[in-house]
């Protein structure tokens, strides 16, 4: 009994000296928002190069930068511009574009947001659902934790920084506000339309809102209507090479773009464009 | 007068005890239930041994098995020879009143209290970083088999307890070193306490997320080697419940399998556990 | 083979033996000291330059700005701690009680096997239970359901099985001769668990209550999911809040440099409230030890 324990200690380790081939493998890790299409899209790649090996790993854009920059990962997956300041070292390779969309509860019956109303409501100025027209309710405020790709874009575009209401909830990934706004009528988040999209078709209770009057689809995104919106990247040391530059590749080609499209993002045009810093 | 009040307090905390009793019983019945309802039409052979697919919303948990499989192993293989030889150390060679095996016994304890997100720090920091094996199944149940020492020593302390001494003495009479005799003879003897803390190990590390999340990684891939990072079942289902838009349908069936599989290990050590070892040996 | 050979010829010489073995256990006991120092030496350049005191102070915790009062999380984590210690031990005394000395057999081992089940339902099991389940409900009488309620509620049940089961062994090791003492002078079962069981088992369950503190105050990923995880001290149970363990899990992730060594600091205090429960139930243990035999 001993030796069959042994032998198989013996077996496990030898194969993965063996099997650890760094030649055919690929770690990727980032945005959570991007992560089901990061997934998707190794598996596809995959399927057409059997030998290879990509690992999808998920924390957040921050969690892109860092284990890029110390070797942990290959790819970043990070869902905003890269920093121009301290983020030039590292090169951006855009994949795909997506929103940012302001969700209530499925059954709150707030169709339009106007900009100063997102911006009332996130620094405590509206706390009330009768103030916009609905029950007399105390409004629930999700926010995405200080760190996240997410709530810069929303900072930014808003103006908010420094002034987000202190009560809010915070989540970190999409998934999480979500899952909040759908058990909370009183609920409102911002959260990747892609994400939202996908829920929607799930049946998750909660639904989009325009924002000064335009729908936050993905076709409004595509066609710069919708002007909360961003690019996803995929960031790496220097210019992909390599097995990294194949599976990127892939992404930006027809099959991937389509993928990118089932996942509720916006897909880019098909040619490759690397730039240093991305705008 | 005072009987009958004495009667009233009796019957009064009666009724209290069977009512805190049946208490802990109806939330149990509720939270299982609400996992078994949601989650047990999705369970069946197709979905313990496919991939997951659409990012975990739809297919099967096989690599996730296999994953959280290879990290139990890694961290049983890596917790037991030196948690077993620790044991011995502690019980049959240490003198008596021996400084180095009283700190020896504090320093476990602590190490039995410390919270699994700072396991989870230190083995990023140590394991994935400093020993530069990055997310892997190495690095996570190198993890685990730090946080599963402190069990497994004090079980197989216990066990070695209950080995009558007769077998050392009679060994030592008959010419036999304490090695073999401990090789040979009390360890064998010993084995039910030693199970016990290996089962209430694995308990604890199937159960834990924290700190295989910053150290094993998060892959759906199935793993072809221990430098592979893998998604423990745990970890999986909180990515579902949290990350994953529309995950939640998925996330029931996956606690579903993660909660049978802990069953069965705790009754397994409860029924040993009743058996063999008398005294206490577990913290949590 | 040339291994089983050494192996046997170590087997053999006792003073080798016990050398390897002495080894073994300094790398077991050193694990922990490892962990401390990794922890110190991540975190010893920020104290080192703002003092501990930083950290107390009722600044903001905005470490990417340079503040560091991590007050709101501790205040978070004790009224969690707080509150479900206080729920969670009446309770699983009880049972435990009612497991020894009210329920006939096989009430008590059905108890007894939901308790060992209980236990065995890992952290985020009962976290997403609590998201999808209890929260709502919460919500409904009080928004926004992610809250200190919830976050109790569920390290309540947690907890529960711990007490419960550690309570279980206290009173087994109360000596039948008291009991039947007490039925001889007329005592009921209450008045027996009351005057009897109870005082004879104090120090098991005192010591289960600490090591139930312990558990509450490390707990991560049930507390993350359902207490909604703002940072702003709770004045009322239905407001949301941050435990320190919730803080370290979800920052970690992007936090540099600076705001990193402040997790760091944070996860020391957590060792050091932990190390502190666990001798404190030690030396209670003790004590009770001492009184049984002594």
């Amino acid at each position: 009994m001993r030796k069959i324990v042994a032998l198989g200690i013996v077996v496990v380790g030898v194969g993965s000296v063996a099997l650890a081939d760094n030649v055919n493998r690929l770690t990727v890790a980032g945005s959570s928002t991007v992560q089901p299409l990061a997934e998707v899209a190794a598996q596809a790649y995959e399927k057409k190069h059997p030998d290879v090996r990509i690992d999808v790993q998920g924390g957040g854009s921050a969690v892109g930068i860092s284990s890029v920059r110390s070797g942990l990962s290959d790819i970043g997956i990070v869902s905003r511009p890269l920093h121009a300041v301290n983020e030039a070292d590292l090169t951006a390779t855009p994949i795909a574009r997506d929103g940012l969309a302001i969700i209530v509860h499925a059954s709150n019956p707030l169709k339009n947001i106007t900009r100063q109303q997102v911006v009332d409501i996130y620094t405590g100025a509206i706390t009330n659902w009768k103030q916009l027209g609905w029950l007399d309710k105390r409004i629930v405020v999700v926010n995405k934790e200080e760190g996240r790709a997410t709530r810069e874009l929303f900072e930014k575009y808003f103006h908010l920084k420094g002034k987000f209401v202190k009560s809010a909830v915070i989540i970190g990934p999409n998934g999480q506000a979500i899952i909040t706004v759908a058990g909370n009528p009183q609920a409102v988040a911002y959260v990747s339309i892609g994400s939202a999209a996908v829920a929607e078709q799930e049946g998750t209770k909660i639904h989009r809102v325009f924002l000064d009057g335009i729908e936050a689809s993905v076709a409004h995104v595509k066609d710069g209507t919708y002007g909360l919106s961003r690019t996803l990247n995929m960031v790496t040391r220097s210019r992909p090479s390599g097995l990294a530059k194949s599976y990127l590749d892939f992404i930006l080609g027809p099959e991937g773009q389509k993928l990118v499209l089932e996942q509720e993002f916006v897909p880019l045009s098909t040619d490759l464009k690397t730039k240093k810093i991305q705008k | 007068m005072r009987v009958c009040r004495q009667k009233f307090t009796e019957a009064l905390m009666t009724g209290v005890f069977y009512a805190a009793a049946f208490s802990i019983l109806i939330v149990f019945a509720w939270i299982v239930g609400d996992i078994v309802r949601h989650g047990f039409d999705q369970i069946n052979w197709e979905y313990l041994t496919t991939a997951p697919e659409r990012a975990g919303r739809a297919g099967g948990i096989a690599p996730i098995l296999v994953g959280t499989l290879l990290l139990m192993l890694v961290s049983l293989a890596a917790s037991v020879p030196i948690g077993v030889a620790s044991a011995v150390y502690l019980s049959v060679y240490a003198p008596p009143q021996d400084r180095f095996a009283h700190g020896v016994r504090r320093s476990l304890d602590v190490l039995s209290g410390v919270p699994s997100i700072v396991f989870g720090l230190f083995g990023y920091l140590v394991f994935c970083q400093a020993l530069h094996m990055g997310w892997s199944i190495l690095s996570g149940g190198l993890t685990l088999a730090c946080m599963i020492l402190p069990m497994l020593i004090r079980a197989t302390e216990e066990g070695l307890r209950s080995v009558p001494g007769s077998y050392r003495t009679g060994s030592a009479a008959l010419g036999i070193s304490t090695g073999s005799a401990l090789w040979r003879l009390i360890l064998p003897a010993a084995m039910p306490g030693i199970r016990v803390g290996l089962i209430l190990g694995i308990g604890r590390a199937m159960a834990e997320t924290a700190a295989v999340m910053f150290t094993a990684g998060g892959s759906i891939r199935m793993p072809d080697g221990l430098m592979d990072p893998v998604r423990s079942l745990a970890y999986h289902i909180y990515i579902l419940a949290i990350e994953i838009p529309g995950g939640q349908r998925r996330a029931y069936a996956a606690s579903l399998v993660l909660v049978l599989l802990l069953l069965m290990i705790t009754l397994a050590s409860n029924v040993m556990m009743q058996r063999f070892v008398r005294k206490r040996i577990f913290v949590h | 083979m040339i291994l089983s050979r050494l192996f046997h010829s170590l087997l053999r010489s006792d003073r080798w033996m016990s050398r390897v073995l002495r080894l073994a256990a300094a790398v077991t006991g050193g694990v922990s000291i490892v962990i401390f120092i990794f922890l110190l030496k991540e975190s010893m350049p920020l104290l080192w330059r703002v003092g501990p005191e930083a950290f107390l102070q009722n600044t903001p915790w905005a470490p990417t700005s340079g503040t560091y009062g991590f007050l709101p999380m501790i205040v978070g984590t004790f009224w969690a701690m707080l509150g479900s210690v206080l729920i969670a031990t009446p309770l699983g005394i009880s049972a435990a009680i009612f497991t020894t000395y009210y329920a006939p057999r096989w009430l008590a081992s059905i108890v007894r096997t939901v308790l060992w089940l209980l236990a065995g339902i890992p952290s985020v099991v009962y976290g997403f239970w609590g998201l999808v389940t209890l929260v709502p409900m919460i919500n409904r009488v009080h928004a926004p359901g992610v809250s200190l309620l919830a976050g109790i509620a569920i390290l309540t049940i947690m907890i529960l099985p711990t007490i419960a089961l550690m309570a279980e062994s206290a009173l087994e090791t109360v000596p039948p001769s008291y009991v039947q003492a007490g039925r001889a002078l007329g005592a009921g079962t209450w008045g027996i668990v009351r005057s009897v069981a109870i005082p004879a088992a104090r120090s098991g369950l005192l010591a289960g209550v600490v090591l139930e503190m312990g558990r509450a105050i490390g707990e991560t990923m049930a507390v993350i999911m359902v207490m909604g995880n703002t940072v702003q001290f709770p004045t009322s149970w239905f407001d949301s809040a941050r435990t320190l363990t919730a803080n370290i899990a979800l920052e970690m992730a992007y936090a540099t440099g600076d705001h990193q060594r402040a997790l760091f600091v944070t996860g020391l205090a957590l060792l050091g409230v932990i190390v502190l429960l666990i001798y404190g139930a030690d030396r209670i243990e003790q004590s009770g030890v001492k009184e049984k035999t002594g």
